[in-house]
């Protein structure tokens, strides 16, 4: 880089003082980003990435403090500006978006007076002036009618159009370097690529730099031109995003592009980082990745790495260049057992999940939300069945019913043949154990109040599996020998394992029963990438081992590659295309598919397909659309779409519910048709 | 929303019957009414037609349910259920002891209540808001800390000791005001002006602690985050979004007590000599005058559930969030 | 032939049964490291530590007061001269340890008022002397009753007894501590009470020692005036104001703990029942609180205590001792002012439960067919119990302000029992005097505001420590 940075940091050191010790958050941190660039700094939950964003910004909460440093803006120390001249920069010359679009603004406050706020506070306009301004930046983030939106509260805008208000908000102080904060993580991924596609193009319009902070190395593919990857506190590698993640060099980095499923393909083992990132609390001597790395040597423990190399292009390894490469994955899975169809394990035939909407004096029902509405699946034995879409398409509902956690509007379910959905009472009871769940949340999922072995036996008492608690003792060694844990776990409390292990827990908690069938809803979505790597290996080995069938719940495409047989996918409360697998994610044929598997950062730009853009967000389940449930966001949408739902038919071997499908040479396929309708924004 | 007052409206009706049966309960099955005109006149040397004569001139003489000598709907209107308590749904409160009428009496004394209660209410509710506010601008500073350690030891003293203390300072040592009654003209400022000020000072303790706990939950909030990343300053993000916010639970449960002030202060009315409701209740209490009591209760829940009602109102009107429904 | 009767009245078992649980329920965090954590919190915390030994040490007291007994009457010659009626007569009035430890304190009952460390009556009175009758102040038969010439040796008597009491109390307090510390651990007990006086510790510690040490101090000074004053005078009929101030401890207590017994019941059941169960339970748990919630909580009270008080009229035969009705009146409040107050606790509980219920663990225990009072046990119970104490520590100080305004209004506590508010009910009237007698509302109050303060600052403390988002909730 040949001219002066816009932004350049050197030495950056944030402190968090937490009940009466100081945890260096970040330590010695150098960046360099250009004018109008966007510089990614990529870094799994707790390595300290959000706290630099938030120190530059000068903005750390209460218990932070920067501990020495300097970061300058063009050339100025903005650490050296007294506190009221640095709320001079704040929203003029530096800009930040959040995470939570939801809770980032406030809810009591028009979107209109909350944007405005800015402009009449740095830009000196007038109340009339800035209206008007207010609704030009709406315009340009893409938000429908802002004439109304201004005096609307941010309650009734949906996540996605939040993100948008809030990126008109860092925008209307035009400022030099704009700072997104995971500014997608909390949206859906076909929301996500909108708003990703709206940074880069006012990015590039209004040639602003920007500072992604992301975990997600699709995104960073995708967006940034140059990237800094951090690890405990510190930048371990950094370079142009094509260099860092198609040539990583720094053992973390590796390790961490081979922990995703889309990097190393279905049927290989997925590598992962064992143990955690460690305390920041003092005392590490040397490397800090040096516990979880492959290639570590005796030096490393002893020797903390020095940087070498430009601060934009260089590493914190001196053993990188003399590396071996990753081993190939350590055995090859067992390719998807075929042949033989085996009657289903479970079958659903139109089952419906409605929650009645009440209203008026006497709380009548006056309506309904119809979570599930008409949805047919069946998962054979010991395969997988992933079930995907976008939060509120009702595909959790769809789990819980399996599991009987909610009670069927219609339809039926059956279970190895015999009435599932039907039983009550002893007999529902009697039968719990062959169907069991495994939940997002694993802070949730536990009782922060029980020991681990009471969370195991909890349901091998209930449902008598187990002769005598001795004997369930013993389960319980095994049980967390098979997910992997220390059989001295057992004594311990949840809140003393990471959020892997507890993950490992509550696979331990539903296995204890020997289900036949396990549901598992969003089984990693709240793990970092190399945890999700061994939480997926192991659900891969326990099939193998149990022939235990799953339906895997997930928005994620590539877990959902990695691991399901067949994929079903959901929109609204209903499936619109079902089938094997492999068919299903490398040729979709649903429009609804096609437009979500494109929407996902691939880490690979080179297989990333054509983006298909979705016009707005998903509509209320308790009000759908007329006809085609898709038909408002589907651009091959026409007349037939608006006025019936369509039937499911068979496709390129897959079933596919769209109008657009016709036969040509014994196959079905979508028909070519001009996009009728072109997205609004 | 109408439909949604209707509604809360039509839930009032069974609490009141409930509330009704409670006291129905507490003052003549617990009780019968023998028993407290024997108390009444005295435990001993009551002859039986004293009682009878006690309990007819209050309307006690019938039977508490079913009056088996009158006949048609009489066996069960002409009964203490319905004449006593039922009554009170058409705000039929009787006589109080004295021979007054208790409904009128209610409506004379809510004025001298409401000249105590409404200003301390406004005024505290002011104070304790800026005191709270203030604590919160100098937060983590040994102006916070010690405005907390004030307000925990504001609130550890027996409102009785506010009153006393004041009485003796203020009135009696200062001679600054008279020491107790109350004027119909103007001239009741003289007599309100040192109630008020112990009443807005004795709540302040627990009201500014509370009120700050609202405002630091909020201020600790993502969009007070966003609010400086914006560039505006300490006092702008104070006033501008963190009061906003914080006030909506304040205002909220404020409202909820607004009914409420027309029952007046027992403690206030009675030390000041104040011819209000609190008052009211207390000399009914002291002389044992059931009938006051039970309208006493009655009107309580009936203002209590105008509370409830009018809260859930100002909702809608101080978080743009809540619709009724 | 025991030299007294044990008497057991019913909050004196309250109390007691109270302490056990208490005892066991610590017992049982002590072996849980995530339960005792927080507690451990509380032990970092300087207002905690110190507010707690204040409290313990108001607890002890009227723990001492709890215990009640029946002296035995000394023998009547008729009854010793009939040896067949070997049995003891005991006296009618109960005695507590207390007042055998405060012994002569109780019985030093002068005419009427007089000032604090006074030796001479508030009021003069018609006095025959050698030099025939004259209107003076009269010497107290026990305030100073040692001393040959009390109009100049006081203050020097004062002095010293003040100074020989510090310092004897002081040494008590030491003791006290190097007892403790031998208990703790025998072999490091110097080193231990040599930080605990010094602050060398690292936490809270020391700040409940040197509390002790405090009040053990100023309590050796009351001790040694009170043996030869009355060291805040007496009252109108001429009984000592430290020895009500003393009993008076017992009676906040039991207002203060023994309401929570059943207040618990209610709030907890009915708070987790109705948001676990929701539909009509949760209908029928919410009207139930609503009406409560509606009639005005002193009005509830008033007219139930009338009731009560009604009901001992008529039936006097129920009630052994004046004493005992006192106590059953006492036992009544409790009950009328837990029945009023459980509605917040509950409100609060429900809240937390309809979050709870909708968590994953609660919905694994229900895929694994568990039952739903398992499930109320297992998981909602455990998770909802800090907001369960932190409500009962912070209701404590409102409960005992409660009682004295409750009992000014005259339907607080009978009025023959000795409390704060019973003692405020008669003092306030002698304001109006010239000159005023000020003592027993001035020691009636700084004692309440002591007992209050320490309760508010350990709740705060326990608060701080307990509640994982810290914050105040709206206790009602």
């Amino acid at each position: 880089m040949s001219q002066q940075p816009l932004l350049s940091v050197r030495d950056l050191a944030v402190d968090l003082h937490l009940a009466g010790r100081a945890l260096r958050v970040v330590s010695g941190i150098d960046l360099d980003i250009g004018r109008g660039e966007t510089f990614a700094l990529l870094g799994e939950s707790g390595c300290g990435k959000s706290m630099t964003a938030l120190a530059l910004m000068r903005l750390l909460p209460d218990v932070g403090a920067i501990a020495g440093g300097h970061v300058r803006l063009d050339g100025e120390d903005i650490l050296a500006r007294p506190e009221a001249l640095m709320r001079e920069l704040r929203g003029q010359r530096m800009a930040m978006i959040f995470q939570e679009p939801m809770l980032s603004l406030n809810p009591v406050m028009t979107i209109g007076s909350q944007i405005g706020e800015v402009l009449t506070e740095h830009l000196g306009l007038s109340e009339g002036a800035a209206a008007v301004r207010t609704i030009e930046l709406l315009q340009s983030v893409g938000i429908a009618d802002p004439v109304r939106r201004i005096n609307e509260y941010p309650f009734q805008l949906s996540g996605g159009m939040k993100q948008r208000v809030m990126i008109a908000m860092a925008l209307a102080g035009e400022p030099e370097l704009l700072i997104a904060d995971e500014p997608t993580t909390a949206l859906d991924v076909t929301i996500q690529a909108q708003v990703l596609d709206l940074l880069k193009r006012l990015q590039a319009e209004r040639g602003m730099s920007l500072l992604l902070i992301t975990h997600d190395l699709g995104v960073v593919a995708n967006m940034a031109h140059h990237v800094a990857v951090m690890y405990a506190g510190q930048v371990v590698e950094s370079g142009t995003s094509a260099q860092v993640l198609h040539h990583p060099r720094h053992p973390y980095t590796r390790l961490l592009l081979n922990a995703l499923p889309e990097v190393t393909g279905p049927n290989q083992r997925l590598a992962t980082i064992p143990g955690q990132v460690p305390p920041l609390d003092g005392g590490i001597a040397g490397c800090r990745f040096a516990p979880r790395c492959s290639w570590v040597q005796d030096a490393c423990h002893s020797q903390a790495p020095e940087w070498s190399g430009a601060s934009r292009d260089g590493i914190r390894c001196p053993h990188a260049d003399t590396l071996p490469p990753l081993p190939e994955a350590l055995r090859s899975m067992n390719p998807a057992a075929s042949g033989t169809p085996q009657p289903p394990l479970l079958q659903l035939q139109d089952v419906r999940v409605h929650f009645p909407i009440r209203a008026g004096l006497l709380r009548r029902q006056v309506g309904a939300v119809k979570a599930v509405d008409g949805v047919s699946l069946s998962i054979p034995p010991g395969r997988t069945l992933a079930l995907v879409g976008e939060s509120g398409c009702g595909k959790t509902t769809v789990g819980k019913a399996i599991v009987r956690l909610n009670t069927l509007t219609g339809g039926d379910i059956s279970f190895q043949g015999r009435d599932w959905s039907g039983l009550q009472g002893e007999a529902l009871r009697a039968r719990r154990n062959q169907v069991q769940i495994v939940f997002q949340d694993p802070y949730a999922s536990l009782d922060p109040r029980m020991r681990v072995a009471d969370i195991l036996m909890e349901g091998m008492t209930a449902l008598g599996v187990g002769n005598s608690p001795a004997d369930r003792l013993k389960r319980v060694d095994r049980l967390l020998d098979q997910v992997g844990l220390p059989s001295a776990a057992r004594w311990r409390f949840p809140h003393e394992f990471s959020g892997g292990q507890r993950q490992r827990i509550a696979i331990a908690r539903a296995l204890a029963v020997e289900p036949r069938l396990i549901v598992c809803d969003e089984p990693t979505s709240a793990l970092d990438v190399s945890v999700q790597a061994q939480i997926l290996n192991l659900l891969k080995d326990l099939q193998d081992e149990l022939g235990v069938a799953y339906l895997l719940i997930s928005h994620n495409l590539s877990v959902v590659e990695y691991l399901a047989h067949e994929v079903a996918v959901m929109y609204l409360g209903r499936i619109v295309e079902q089938g094997e697998a492999k068919l299903v994610l490398k040729r979709p044929q649903h429009p609804y598919t096609q437009a979500l598997l494109s929407a996902i950062p691939r880490v690979d730009i080179a297989r990333q397909p054509q983006r298909i853009v979705l016009a707005g967000e998903l509509p209320s389940p308790a009000d759908p659309p007329e006809g085609c449930h898709f038909n408002p966001r589907c651009s091959y949408a026409d007349r037939t779409c608006r006025q019936a739902y369509p039937g499911s038919v068979i496709a390129d071997g897959r079933a596919v519910s769209c109008h657009h499908m016709v036969l040509t040479g014994g196959a079905y396929v979508a028909a070519p048709v001009k996009p009728a309708l072109a997205p609004d924004n | 929303m109408i439909t949604y007052i209707i509604r809360r409206l039509l839930y009032a009706i069974p609490i009141l019957i409930g509330v009704n049966l409670i006291t129905f309960a507490l003052f003549f099955v617990v009780n019968t009414p023998e028993d407290m005109a024997r108390m009444a006149l005295g435990m001993k040397r009551v002859t039986p037609e004293a009682i009878e004569r006690w309990k007819a001139e209050r309307g006690y003489d019938k039977p508490l349910l079913y009056n088996a000598q009158k006949d048609g709907p009489r066996k069960f209107t002409e009964t203490i259920f319905v004449e006593k308590s039922a009554a009170m749904f058409a705000f039929d409160f009787g006589q109080a002891d004295d021979g007054r009428d208790i409904a009128s009496e209610i409506r004379t004394r809510a004025g001298p209540s409401l000249a105590i209660a409404l200003p301390v209410f406004v005024v505290g509710l002011v104070t304790m808001i800026s005191v709270a506010l203030l604590m919160v601008f100098f937060r983590a500073t040994y102006v916070d800390t010690s405005g907390v350690v004030l307000c925990v030891a504001l609130m550890s003293i027996s409102a009785l000791f506010y009153i006393i203390a004041g009485q003796y300072l203020v009135a009696k040592v200062w001679r600054l005001v008279p020491i107790s009654g109350y004027s119909g003209s103007w001239d009741a400022l003289r007599f309100l002006m040192l109630p008020v000020v112990i009443g807005v000072v004795s709540g302040i303790g627990a009201g500014a602690r509370w009120y700050r706990t609202l405002f630091l939950e909020e201020i600790n909030r993502e969009y007070v985050r966003t609010a400086r990343a914006k560039g505006l300053s300490e006092l702008q993000v104070l006033f501008r979004h963190v009061l906003r916010n914080g006030l909506i639970p304040i205002l909220t449960a404020s409202v909820a007590a607004i009914p409420l002030l027309f029952m007046g202060s027992l403690l206030t009315e009675s030390f000041f000599g104040i011819p209000g409701l609190g008052s009211y209740t207390i000399d009914a209490i002291n002389h044992q005058d059931f009938g006051v009591v039970r309208s006493m209760v009655f009107l309580g829940s009936v203002l209590y559930i105008v509370g409830l009602v009018l809260t859930d109102i100002s909702y809608t009107w101080a978080d743009p969030r809540v619709r009724l429904e | 032939m025991l030299p007294f009767k044990p008497a057991l009245l019913w909050t004196d078992l309250l109390m007691f049964v109270l302490v056990l649980a208490l005892l066991a329920v610590t017992w049982h965090i002590r072996r849980r490291e995530h339960l005792a954590a927080p507690w451990r919190k509380v032990a970092m915390s300087r207002a905690g530590m110190a507010s707690a030994t204040l409290l313990a040490l108001f607890a002890g007291i009227g723990l001492l007061d709890s215990l009640h007994y029946r002296p035995a009457l000394p023998d009547e010659p008729v009854a010793a001269a009939s040896k067949a009626a070997a049995e003891t007569r005991y006296a009618v009035e109960l005695r507590s340890v207390l007042d055998l430890l405060l012994d002569p304190l109780p019985s030093q009952v002068e005419t009427t008022y007089s000032a604090p460390l006074a030796t001479r009556a508030f009021n003069k009175t018609v006095i025959e002397g050698d030099e025939g009758t004259q209107r003076d102040y009269p010497r107290l038969r026990y305030g100073g009753a040692h001393l040959a010439d009390d109009r100049g040796g006081v203050a020097a008597d004062v002095a010293g007894r003040a100074l020989s009491g510090a310092l004897g109390g002081l040494a008590a307090g030491l003791g006290a501590l190097a007892l403790l510390a031998l208990l703790l651990s025998p072999r490091r007990a110097l080193e231990r009470v040599l930080a605990w006086v010094t602050g060398n510790g690292h936490d809270a510690v020391h700040w409940a020692a040197w509390t002790l040490l405090g009040v053990t101090t100023l309590g050796g000074v009351l001790a040694a005036l009170a043996s030869g004053y009355h060291v805040f005078g007496t009252d109108k009929v001429g009984q000592d104001v430290l020895y009500q101030i003393l009993k008076s401890i017992r009676t906040a207590l039991v207002i203060g703990t023994l309401t929570t017994l059943v207040t618990l019941p209610f709030g907890v059941v009915l708070g987790i029942a109705a948001g676990y169960f929701r539909g009509w339970i949760d209908d029928l748990i919410q009207y139930l609180y609503t009406t409560l919630n509606s009639i005005p909580g002193v009005l509830l009270i008033a007219a139930a205590v009338l009731m009560t008080q009604v009901y001992m009229d008529t039936h006097p035969e129920s009630f052994e001792t004046v004493t005992a009705r006192a106590d059953f009146r006492l036992l009544f409040l409790c009950l009328i002012l837990g029945i009023t107050s459980w509605t917040g606790l509950a409100r609060l509980l429900r809240g937390e439960t309809l979050k709870l219920r909708e968590l994953e663990y609660v919905q694994a225990a229900q895929a694994f067919g568990v039952s739903s009072w398992s499930i109320l046990g297992r998981h909602i119970l455990p998770n909802v119990m800090h907001i369960v104490l932190i409500a009962l520590v912070m209701d404590f100080s409102g409960l005992v302000l409660a009682e004295a305004v409750l009992s000014y209004v005259g339907v607080g506590v009978d009025p023959s029992m000795i409390s704060f508010g019973t003692m405020i009910n008669s003092a306030r009237l002698e304001m109006a005097r010239e000159p005023m007698v000020w003592w027993a509302l001035a020691a009636a109050f700084v004692f309440m505001f002591v007992l209050v303060l320490a309760a508010n600052l350990f709740a705060d403390a326990v608060r701080d420590a307990l509640d994982p988002r810290t914050r105040v909730r709206g206790v009602a």
